[in-house]
Order: C-alpha cells, then sequence, then structure tokens
C-alpha cells in the first residue's frame, strides 16, 4: 500500500453548527399565555432541530441559513512524522479541526482516517482534581491524556523532576499555586509520547522560563519521528518548530505549504498589515480645514512599498499631507505601538528646513527613516499626527494608519546571534561584544591586563 | 493508592493487548456502536478504574466522618423508616422485625439511587473534561455504579450487624448475594445510560431527577413488602426492575423464599434499558459537546 506512511488523511472535513432561530415577538397578553402553554413544544422542536442536519447534509440548500461551517471541505495528508502547524485567525477553524481529529467532536461531513495511537492536547491538567495530591494527579492527568498506568510508573519521577513540584508532591492539588498547577499540568503534557500528538494553543500559559522549557521539549518530542499538530498564534514558534504549516480561514483550508511561506501570507492577509493607506477624498481625510492627511506609506530602501521588513534593514515611513491654510507652522510626528499596544516611541520632525518656519498652501511629504537592527521583531502599527504649537491645536492624530512586521530570518548575523527562541524587549539594538580570555584560576585583572595589552 | 495500583496492574496482566501501533481510527459523522468501540473499552480500563478510584477519594475528602458516612446515611434512614412504617403505620412484614425488613431494602436502594442521579449528573458535571480531551464517554455514566459499590459494601455491616442482634442466620440462599449484587448493578446502568444522555440535551432531567428517585422510592417495595400488593397487578408490578433487586436481597439475607417472578421480569427490563440507553447514548455521544 503506498499511502501506509501517511499518519493523518482528511478528507471533505466539515463541521456545521446551527445558531439559535430568532423568537417572534407576542403582541398580546393572550398571545403570550398561549405561547407559553405551547413552548415546551415548540422548544423540543427547537432543541431536536439544533442537532439535525439531515437537510443540510443532503445539500438541500433551502432553509439552511442560520447554518454556520466552522469548517468546510478540509482535505490534508500528513506523513507519519511531520510537524505541521495550524495558523489562522480566532474563528478560522483551527480548534475545531482539532477536535474533530482528536475524535471530541464528530464531524457534520466527510472523513478522516488516523493510523496509529494519538493524544490531544487541547488543555493542559484536564482531569485535575482539586482534593487529589500531586502524586494522584500525574496519574490521573497521565490516564486521561491516553498513558498506560506501567508507562507513568515508569516516567514517574522524570515528570516529578521537570515540574519541580517534588517538594509538594503528596499535597492535595487545591493548596499549589496556579503556577504550581500549570507546571505539573505541563510535566505530565510533555512526557507524553504518542505517535501522533494534536496540540492546541497551550504553551500560553506557565512563565516564559517555563515556557521556553516547555518549547524545547516540544522540540525533542517532534525529533524523535513522531507527527505533531500545532495550532499556534506565536509565529515564531510555529516557524521554528514545523517545516510545514497550514493557513485556516473561514473554515476552510487557505494555504498549505512551507512555514516560511505560509506564515508570511498569513501576515499579510489576516493580521491587517497595511504597507499604504490613501485618502483620494480630501474631504473625508483626518485632518481639519487647516492641513489634511492624504496617504501614509511604509517603504524600503529602494522604494518599494513593504509590509514585512527585514530586522536588519531601515524602512521609512512616508506621510503626504495638504497643508489648506498659508503662514501655518506645523508640527509633524508619529505614534510607533507595538502588538501589545504599547507605544515604543514618538518620532517628531527635527528636519530644520521647516522647524519653525510657516508653510506655503500645498501638498508635502514627510518621511522619517527607522534604522535597522533597532527595534524588535514584531508588528508594529503606526499613527501619524500634526500638531500646531503656537497656538497649541491638534489638526489630527490617526492611529493604526498603517503597519508592517520586522522579521528576523534567523540568518545568524543579528542581534539574536545564534539563538532561535522566544526573545523579549521592545528594541532590539546590536551591541558591541567582548570577551577576554585567562587561563583557569587566573585572576580577574589578569584578564583585564591582556585585554588592556590587546588594545 | 498502592492498592489501586496493585488491582490496576493485576488486571492490566490479565487483559493485556498489545496495543497495535498501526491502529487505525476512521473519524466520520456515523453514529452507531461498531466493534472498535466495545474493544476501546478494554484500551481505557485504566481511565475507567481511575475515575472510580477518583469518585470515591473525593466523595468523602475533607469529610471528619469519612466512610463513615456510608454507614450513617442508610442507617438513620432504616431508623426513620423503623419508627414511621414500623412503629406509627404497622406496615406488614410477614414476621420479620421491620428494622432488619428495611435493612435488607435501604442497602441496595441507596446504592441504586445513589448511582442513578450521579450517573444521570455525570456528563454535566464532567463537561469541561469532555470537551478537551478523548476518551469512550461511556464510561462517565458507568463509572458511580462501581464507585459506589465500595458504600454498598460498607453499608453491609448494618445488615450484618441486625442480623447478629435478631438472630437471624444465613441460609443457602446467601449463595445467589452475587447474583444479587449483579442484578442491582444493572439497574443505574440503564437508567443513567438513558438519563445522562437525556440530560445533556433536555436539562429538565435535573429538574425531574428529585421526584423520579422519590417515585422509584414509592413504587419499590422498600417500606412496605412487595406481598402486599394484589395479585393481579403483580406482573405489571414486577417490571419495576427495583422490585426484583429488592425482595431479592431480602430473600437471600433472610431466607425467605426467592422470589423468582419478581426477577426475571425485573432483569428483563433491566437488560432492554441498559441495550436502548446504550443505544441511544452512543446517538448522543458524538454530539455531547456541541450541545453541552
Amino acid at each position: 500500500m503506498s499511502n501506509i506512511s501517511l499518519s493523518i488523511k482528511a478528507e471533505n472535513l466539515g463541521k456545521c453548527y446551527r445558531i439559535g432561530v430568532k423568537e417572534n415577538m407576542h403582541d398580546s397578553l393572550a398571545k403570550s399565555i398561549f405561547n407559553f402553554v405551547k413552548s415546551p413544544v415548540k422548544n423540543y422542536q427547537k432543541h431536536r432541530s439544533l442537532y439535525n442536519f439531515d437537510d443540510v447534509i443532503q445539500g438541500a440548500e433551502g432553509n439552511t441559513s442560520d447554518v454556520v461551517w466552522a469548517l468546510r471541505d478540509v482535505s490534508f495528508e500528513i506523513k507519519q512524522g511531520e510537524v505541521v502547524g495550524i495558523i489562522g485567525i480566532n474563528g478560522a477553524g483551527k480548534s475545531t479541526l482539532l477536535k474533530v481529529l482528536s475524535r471530541i467532536t464528530n464531524p457534520t461531513k466527510g472523513y478522516a482516517e488516523i493510523r496509529g495511537k494519538i493524544s490531544s492536547l487541547l488543555e493542559v491538567g484536564t482531569g485535575f482534581h482539586p482534593e487529589l495530591t500531586g502524586r494522584e494527579n500525574i496519574y490521573l492527568n497521565g490516564t486521561i491524556l491516553g498513558m498506560r498506568s506501567k508507562e507513568i510508573d515508569r516516567k514517574f519521577d522524570e515528570i516529578v523532576d521537570f515540574s519541580g513540584v517534588e517538594k509538594f508532591i503528596d499535597t492535595p492539588v487545591k493548596r499549589y499555586s496556579s503556577g504550581m498547577k500549570v507546571r505539573l499540568a505541563f510535566a505530565v503534557a510533555a512526557h507524553l509520547e504518542p505517535e501522533i500528538l494534536l496540540i492546541d494553543e497551550v504553551l500560553a500559559v506557565g512563565d516564559v522560563r517555563f515556557q521556553k522549557k516547555c518549547l524545547n521539549k516540544m522540540e525533542d518530542v517532534s525529533q524523535h519521528g513522531r507527527t505533531v499538530l500545532f495550532v499556534s498564534h506565536n509565529m515564531q514558534a510555529v516557524t521554528r518548530l514545523c517545516p510545514r504549516t497550514i493557513l485556516l480561514g473561514n473554515g476552510t483550508l487557505l494555504a498549505d505549504g512551507p512555514s516560511h511561506k505560509i506564515v508570511n501570507l498569513y501576515m499579510d492577509s489576516e493580521k491587517g498589515l497595511k504597507d499604504e493607506r490613501e485618502w483620494p477624498d480630501l474631504s473625508e481625510a483626518p485632518g481639519d480645514d487647516v492641513v489634511r492627511l492624504c496617504a501614509v506609506r511604509v517603504r524600503l530602501e529602494n522604494g518599494r512599498l513593504t509590509d514585512a521588513v527585514d530586522i536588519r534593514k531601515p524602512v521609512s515611513i512616508e506621510m503626504e499631507y495638504e497643508v489648506l491654510q498659508p503662514k501655518q507652522v506645523l508640527m509633524v510626528y508619529y505614534h510607533v505601538v507595538n502588538e501589545e499596544g504599547l507605544e515604543i516611541f514618538t518620532a517628531i520632525d527635527n528636519d530644520p528646513t521647516w522647524r519653525k518656519r510657516e508653510r506655503p498652501v500645498g501638498r508635502y511629504v514627510s518621511t522619517v527613516w527607522i534604522p535597522g537592527n533597532f527595534l524588535s521583531e514584531g508588528i508594529l502599527y503606526i499613527g501619524p499626527g500634526i500638531y500646531s504649537l503656537d497656538p497649541y491645536m491638534k489638526h489630527f492624530s490617526f492611529n493604526d494608519a498603517v503597519s508592517f512586521q520586522i522579521i528576523d530570518s534567523l540568518d545568524g548575523d543579528t542581534a539574536r546571534a545564534d539563538f532561535v527562541g522566544n526573545m523579549n524587549g521592545v528594541i532590539r539594538p546590536m551591541l558591541k561584544w567582548e570577551t577576554h580570555y585567562g587561563p583557569r584560576g587566573s585572576h580577574n585583572e589578569e584578564a583585564m591586563a591582556t585585554r588592556n595589552k590587546s588594545r | 493508592m498502592n492498592f489501586i495500583k496493585r488491582t490496576l496492574q493485576k488486571f492490566n496482566d490479565a487483559l493485556d493487548i498489545k496495543t497495535d501501533s498501526n491502529t487505525l481510527t476512521v473519524i466520520d459523522p456515523i453514529t452507531r456502536w461498531q466493534k472498535r468501540d466495545f474493544s476501546e473499552l478494554v484500551e481505557y480500563r485504566d481511565l475507567f478504574f481511575l475515575f472510580a478510584w477518583r469518585q470515591i477519594k473525593v466523595m468523602y475528602a475533607q469529610t471528619i466522618l469519612g466512610f463513615s458516612w456510608a454507614i450513617l446515611k442508610p442507617f438513620v434512614q432504616i431508623v426513620i423508616f423503623t419508627i414511621i412504617f414500623g412503629t406509627v403505620a404497622k406496615v406488614p412484614t410477614e414476621g420479620v422485625p421491620y428494622f432488619l425488613f428495611s435493612c435488607a431494602a435501604i442497602v441496595p436502594w441507596s446504592f441504586i439511587s445513589q448511582a442513578i442521579s450521579e450517573s444521570s449528573q455525570s456528563l454535566i458535571t464532567n463537561s469541561g473534561m469532555l470537551g478537551k480531551v478523548y476518551f469512550p464517554r461511556v464510561i462517565f455514566p458507568l463509572t458511580p455504579v462501581f464507585s459506589r459499590l465500595i458504600d454498598f459494601g460498607i453499608s453491609m455491616l448494618i445488615v450484618l450487624c441486625a442480623m447478629l442482634y435478631y438472630h437471624v442466620y444465613p441460609t443457602r440462599n446467601l449463595l445467589l448475594f452475587p447474583l444479587f449484587v449483579f442484578t442491582m448493578m444493572l439497574v443505574p446502568t440503564g437508567i443513567g445510560l438513558w438519563l445522562s444522555s437525556l440530560a445533556i440535551r433536555y436539562r429538565d432531567v435535573n429538574h425531574a431527577m428529585v421526584f423520579i428517585i422519590q417515585m422509584l422510592v414509592y413504587t419499590a417495595p422498600i417500606v412496605y413488602s412487595a406481598s402486599s400488593i394484589p395479585a393481579k397487578y403483580r406482573y405489571l408490578y414486577s417490571l419495576n426492575p427495583i422490585v426484583g433487586v429488592i425482595e431479592g436481597f431480602r430473600a437471600c439475607l433472610l431466607g425467605t423464599p426467592v422470589p423468582w417472578s419478581y426477577i426475571i421480569p425485573g432483569v428483563i427490563t433491566s437488560v432492554i434499558l441498559i441495550i436502548t440507553g446504550a443505544i441511544y447514548f452512543k446517538r448522543m455521544e458524538k454530539i455531547i459537546v456541541d450541545v453541552i
């Protein structure tokens, strides 16, 4: 058989839900009473119809307006040992797909074949009971996730070690701090060894240090020939862990291919990145009768519009605006905000050409350059604005006019050096580093001396 | 914990089947029992035992009396019933002391009623787990039937003490004891399968539970003897599976003649309830997560 090495094969998987139908309002007391009496029958019919999809399956398109497809005609094949990321915006059907594949919920249409022992990790700590001790919960949770009790016996010490709660292992979990609970839960999950592992966004828990530990552990897992399906919003983790990625949108499979390509595609289409925004009709543009915004653009050094910027390269943001009244002294600026809504900096036009100088009526283009190797990876939202200082007056301030993503291609010549994990901080400058060597046991001063000599 | 682990181990060794690494799982919209479902139940036996054990452990967690409650609860009920129905209402018991008569009924009855109400609620109370991980859902309604057996075993002490006190000694009817324990377990299994799968869809079951249990108390021969039912209704009466169980317990503990005419129809009802319940449960199983 040629498909023996396939782990998962999905064909036209579809899952639909029926949304509640709006109820009729009663317009008289008599009618209300009548409806109250009749309501059990109506409720019964409603409950029944909510989960009956015969009409949908038979393809009768008539009365199907109240049907929502969480998943529609999704087909793919995953080979044994492949590690595949699944990305998409909220409501794209990622979790539904995992739930269908892990048999938590049943598809309405289509079918899938899964070859091998499957475990799904949609949540850590499923089945944890507060009254039970850590030890007991390890057994319970492990078994729920599909481990055999012998397997847990074997890995027990390792699990306890990984969680770092040795001291409290015989204490009821209800006395644990929430962090300890999560660590214990994750320790169990990290020691799962199924042939196929389905993981939903579970890395979002725990402190950063522990997250890293888990990410490393997952990397280990994926290198042992296991098939892994990994749903995440963390694009760094997806590109790092998964060679292949599936992009879902609106319940359908939008793209399937190498992770870096798909992640870029997703960033462009779904995250609402916008390299250019124009207001062709001046009367609707932000601003007042003094000045109005015409356009904002993000460009590379070569002048090309872009929404994805290499972390090493400078990027320019240009603002095109029209001054409608003469003799205005204007202050042009940008707010630069990151994904978490944190304002990273404000850039105010400090070009002496137009500072403290009255501007004639006309069209202006002001450009600011953000250097390379300065900002951290992630998405930046640009909010342009123009003020007058004397008298103080805001003409406009427009949030999220354009946005772009800063990407580190992990080539090793950035501030990351050889590190590929999650890096925090809003800026990422390339700093000068030196390390000096002295023989073992030598005093610090000796090392300093060699250093001074070498200078 | 160690005891449980040892039991599990023994059970495992007895049942050990090599888990085939090439198991093929097919996911499709079909909702009926397949051969795979039954072998899966064997596969998930560890989980089943752990759930039963968890329930036992958690049941009396943070109580002062602990397992003594398993004795105290039925005991108080027996005393109340003895006062009301034995002393005040003077319900005829065919010469058996009312306390003993009541014991033999209330001990299995509290097993049945508790198992039924826990089983029917099982899917709702565990709904959080249902949406996050897969295992055969039928484990949930079945768990109370087994975990409550511990309580049942402990509360049998009351019956033993009462028998010693009244100098009632076991006859060879006692050999049938395991059979009646088994028929007793069939009752909440069937009803639990039905009610748990109905309850996830229609929460009305929760509200109705109170009088379902109450109705069962009065339709079963708990406070009175089955012989007080007019002969022409007895056939209909015997269809209630609880009648056979309780009259059976009385016969095997107190040495009265074994009422097969109650037991056999009752078992048939139980089996029908289990089969139809399992079919309905299977139909509901795949939509549980969407409905809950």
